[in-house]
Parts: structure tokens; C-alpha cells; sequence
């Protein structure tokens, strides 16, 4: 087994973090998804959750985004020398977190209407404090990276096929540089040759410090990306008492 | 920037009471600069009358309501002289509504719908009101050529935008819309969302929005309270609060939507 807490000068920790939805229209069942989560992930590395789907992987990701809460354990990030625990920053806090240390690529795009795909990356870049002519510089290079024809960048994403939107997406997740990345399955949905400049991407964020935490359901993929890989059945609810 | 650390508006046990009926039972709200905060609720809620009382177009019955001014000094809108508190409304503040046609003055053309917004605060060159005018109505995608129309001869949406025009040309520091998109084509609505998303952004604007669509809290909201029974049930990061609902209504809420 792996997932050891005990990293040295990591940039995310989470500690003992533990998770449960309760279904109020159902009666107030309780839907079990993670216990006992603790690992880190240094900079510079990339580390790959793994385990079957419905174990948590998605959920894990997202509680580290502030995304979903977290009923006990922390998460804690690398900020400005300290650390700031998510799982009690308030919603102002965790967007200053989003904008300044969390990056996060989720396997859907959210598409708004009307705006084209090359504004839509744009901003995101623009959101990590880059000046508007770099960011729109950094949208350009990283759309012919990912191979998305150029008629399409002035066009909003809501007509594009999934791997197209898929694309816009992780050029969104990867326009500004953050020191905390998550993946959530990034090259779902893409062919073999987007697959490798997805991977190229994650391997800059690596060389330059990011700490990366992503979920691969391609294992030729995953052993290409991660540097390391923790097996989230180890946190299925009740399993810690039996291991 | 200590002043980004304040809230523009924070209200403390705001209730208001119809009679034995209760609209609005002991609100806390702040909101900061920059920031949109969505009030979402079904009708009857009271979130309407809740933004009636932040935008002091109501009176509350209790509670306290303090707004922070351009220079940073604390206001008790409360007790704020009539005068002082028209002045505001005109110079710092935007209002939103669903109808148009109380937002706009329909017998004004559109260009002097937005021009009387200037005059109000002081401008006087016809020449350069009338330029401003067309600047904003360019803004929101009205062509320039319908700068005398009526707006009673303008479409839902057309009338949305001038409306919106008609309040930012003051540059307001704080926008309380309500139902912004409520009643409009699905079409027109996306083009009316990404103009105040836009819009919100690039002003910094700190924006009160009421809407039962959790599509509209999700676009254009950092924050989210869901409103019920003219309580607040749960408050929170609008994507936390829509993807991880904790309270047993905002679950019936959440889930009650096709897909937000």
C-alpha cells in the first residue's frame, strides 16, 4: 500500500479527511465516500489517484478545490510560506486560493454563451495575473498545442464535439501557471496524439515546481504523467479499521 | 487596500414583518466590493423583499444596515437623511428590475433614458451627454441608429440592456438586480448574462442578484444564500452550495433543476 502522510516540504497535505453526503430526500441516507485520506504531493511531482470508479477519486479532487466540504480532517496548501487549511477558509478565501495556488481541469466544460473559445482561455490566464496581450498570446499557443483547428478559436465552445470541448478546457486548466494543479481524467475523450501534448503540458507545470494531483484512467497514460500513484481504495469508509 | 477587506453593505438582523406575517426573519448578509452575491429561493421566499430592504426601497422593521462610501466612511442607511439617501441611490447604486418598464422611463427615447442619469449627477454638455449615451448603448449591443427610439418600441431584451445602460453610465459601485433575466427568451438571456458577467468583472462592481434560476446564481455569482420561508437555510460558495447542497431544502432545490 502507499498514500503515506509523511512527505517532507510538500505544497498539499490532506490529513485524515473524511467525507460523506447525506441524502435528506431520501430519508437522511447517509452515502459513505472517503475516510482516513492522508497523503501529500511535493513540487514538482505528479501524483496519480487510482482505484475503481465510484471510490472517491472525483471527490477527493474536488474537496481539495473547495468544491464539495469535508466533515473532518484538513487540507492544507502552500500559501505565501504557510499553510492555509481550505477545509475552514471561507468562500472569499477559497477564491483567492483558486486564483492563486489551486488550478483545477475538470473532464466537462462549462461553456458560456457566447464567448469564444479563444477569449474564454484568455481569461482564464488573465485570472492568474497575466497582462491581457500575454494571456491572449499564451490562449493562441496553447489551442495549436492541443491541435484545435484555428477557424474554430473565434467561435463560443457550445457547437464543439466533446474532444474539441474537452481541449478548450484543459487549455483553460493550463493557461496560467499554479503551484497546485488537479486533474480530473484531462485526456478523456482525446486521441493519441492530443493525449501527448496533454502529457508535454503536465510535464512543464512538473519542471516548473507545480505540485500535481490527477486521476488517469489510461494506465499508459498514467505511468507517462505521474511520478507516483496512491490507491484511493485504501480510503473506502470502514477499510481503515481492517488494514 | 484595507478597504478591500471591508464590506460595502452588511446588514445584521434584518426582519420585516407584514402584519403576523414574516417576510424577512433576522438576516445577516455582508457583501464586498467586487463580489456577487445570488439570493435564490422560490416565490414567496421573501428574497425580493429582502433585496427591497438591502436597497432601502423598503423599511425594515428591525436590524441594522450599513453601507460603506466611496471615501470608506461607514453610512446607517437607516437612519440616512431622505436626501443623502436619493443622492446615493443616484451617484453609488444601480437597480435592476425584472420589468423594464419600471426600471425605464417609457415616453423617454432611449439615448435620454441613459442622458438624465448624467444630468442628475451633474453633467451639463448636451453635447457630451449625448456622446456617453451612445457609448453605452454601443455597450450593451443597442445599435447607435436607435438613439431616439422609445424603448416601448424595443424588444424585452433591447429594454433589459438600455435598462442596464441606463444604470451603469453612473458608474455605480453597487447593482441590485432582480430577476434580471426573468421573462426573456432563453436566447436573449444568454446574450443579457454575458453582457453583466462582463460588465461585473470589469467594473468590479459588487452586484445583489435575486433569481430562482440556479443556472443564473452559477454564471454570475461568487457567493449564494438560499432563501426560504424568509429565512436563509444555507449560505456559501455558489459552486459548493450548488454541487455539495448540505440543508434538506437546497437539496429539494438543487436537484428539483434538469442541470444547473
Amino acid at each position: 500500500m502507499n498514500g503515506g502522510a509523511k512527505t517532507g516540504a510538500g505544497v498539499l497535505r490532506l490529513e485524515n479527511v473524511e467525507k460523506t453526503f447525506v441524502l435528506h430526500l431520501r430519508g437522511g441516507a447517509r452515502l459513505p465516500v472517503v475516510a482516513g485520506v492522508s497523503l501529500g504531493v511535493d513540487a514538482g511531482e505528479c501524483v496519480a489517484l487510482d482505484g475503481p470508479s465510484g471510490t472517491g477519486k472525483s471527490s477527493i479532487l474536488k474537496m481539495i478545490f473547495g468544491n464539495y466540504r469535508v466533515d473532518c480532517g484538513q487540507i492544507l496548501l502552500r500559501e505565501n510560506g504557510g499553510w492555509t487549511d481550505i477545509t475552514t477558509s471561507g468562500p472569499r478565501d477559497i477564491l483567492r486560493l483558486r486564483r492563486n495556488v489551486l488550478g483545477y481541469v475538470s473532464q466537462f466544460l462549462r461553456v458560456i454563451p457566447r464567448v469564444s473559445c479563444l477569449d474564454l482561455v484568455a481569461a482564464s490566464a488573465r485570472e492568474g495575473g497575466m497582462p491581457a496581450p500575454a494571456a491572449l498570446e499564451r490562449a493562441r499557443e496553447l489551442l495549436s498545442r492541443l491541435n484545435l483547428p484555428e477557424r474554430l478559436w473565434g467561435l463560443p465552445p457550445a457547437t464543439f464535439s466533446g474532444g474539441e470541448q474537452q481541449r478548450v478546457n484543459i487549455a483553460c486548466g493550463f493557461a496560467s501557471y499554479r503551484p497546485v494543479m488537479l486533474l480530473d481524467e484531462p485526456t478523456a475523450s482525446l486521441d493519441v496524439a492530443n493525449s501527448g501534448a496533454v502529457i508535454d503540458l503536465i510535464n512543464e507545470c512538473k519542471s516548473r515546481g507545480s505540485a500535481i494531483l490527477g486521476i488517469f484512467h489510461d494506465p499508459q497514460i498514467r505511468a507517462r504523467a505521474a511520478s507516483r500513484i496512491v490507491d484511493v481504495r485504501a480510503f473506502a469508509q470502514g477499510s481503515q479499521q481492517h488494514a | 487596500m484595507t478597504g478591500e477587506e471591508s464590506p460595502i453593505l452588511s446588514a445584521q438582523g434584518l426582519s420585516k414583518f407584514y402584519g403576523s406575517r414574516v417576510a424577512c426573519d433576522n438576516i445577516d448578509i455582508e457583501i464586498y466590493p467586487g463580489e456577487v452575491l445570488a439570493i435564490a429561493g422560490e416565490s414567496g421566499s421573501g428574497k425580493s423583499t429582502l433585496l427591497n430592504l438591502l436597497s432601502t426601497q423598503a423599511e425594515p422593521s428591525s436590524g441594522t444596515l450599513v453601507y460603506r462610501g466611496r471615501d470608506g466612511s461607514p453610512i446607517d442607511l437607516r437612519t440616512l437623511p431622505e436626501a443623502r439617501r436619493r443622492h446615493l441611490l443616484r451617484t453609488e447604486w444601480g437597480f435592476v428590475r425584472q420589468d423594464a418598464r419600471d426600471g425605464l422611463r417609457m415616453n423617454v427615447s432611449a439615448g435620454g433614458n441613459v442622458g438624465e442619469r448624467l444630468m442628475a449627477i451633474g453633467w451639463r454638455n448636451y453635447a457630451a451627454i449625448r456622446e456617453e449615451a451612445s457609448g453605452w448603448l454601443q455597450r450593451v449591443e443597442i445599435e447607435t441608429g436607435r438613439i431616439d427610439d422609445k424603448p416601448d418600441v424595443f424588444s424585452g431584451g433591447m429594454r433589459q440592456r438600455l435598462q442596464i445602460a441606463r444604470n451603469m453610465v453612473t458608474k455605480p459601485r453597487l447593482v441590485f438586480m432582480d430577476e434580471p433575466t426573468g421573462g426573456l427568451d432563453v436566447s436573449v438571456q444568454a446574450r443579457l448574462l454575458d453582457l453583466l458577467r462582463g460588465l461585473v468583472a470589469e467594473h468590479r462592481l459588487a452586484a445583489v442578484i435575486v433569481t430562482h434560476d440556479l443556472a443564473v446564481a452559477r454564471l454570475l455569482s461568487h457567493r449564494i444564500s438560499i432563501m426560504k420561508d424568509g429565512q436563509i437555510v444555507e449560505t456559501g460558495l455558489t459552486d459548493q452550495v450548488l454541487d455539495d447542497p448540505a440543508h434538506p431544502y437546497s437539496q429539494l432545490l438543487v436537484s428539483s433543476v434538469l442541470q444547473v
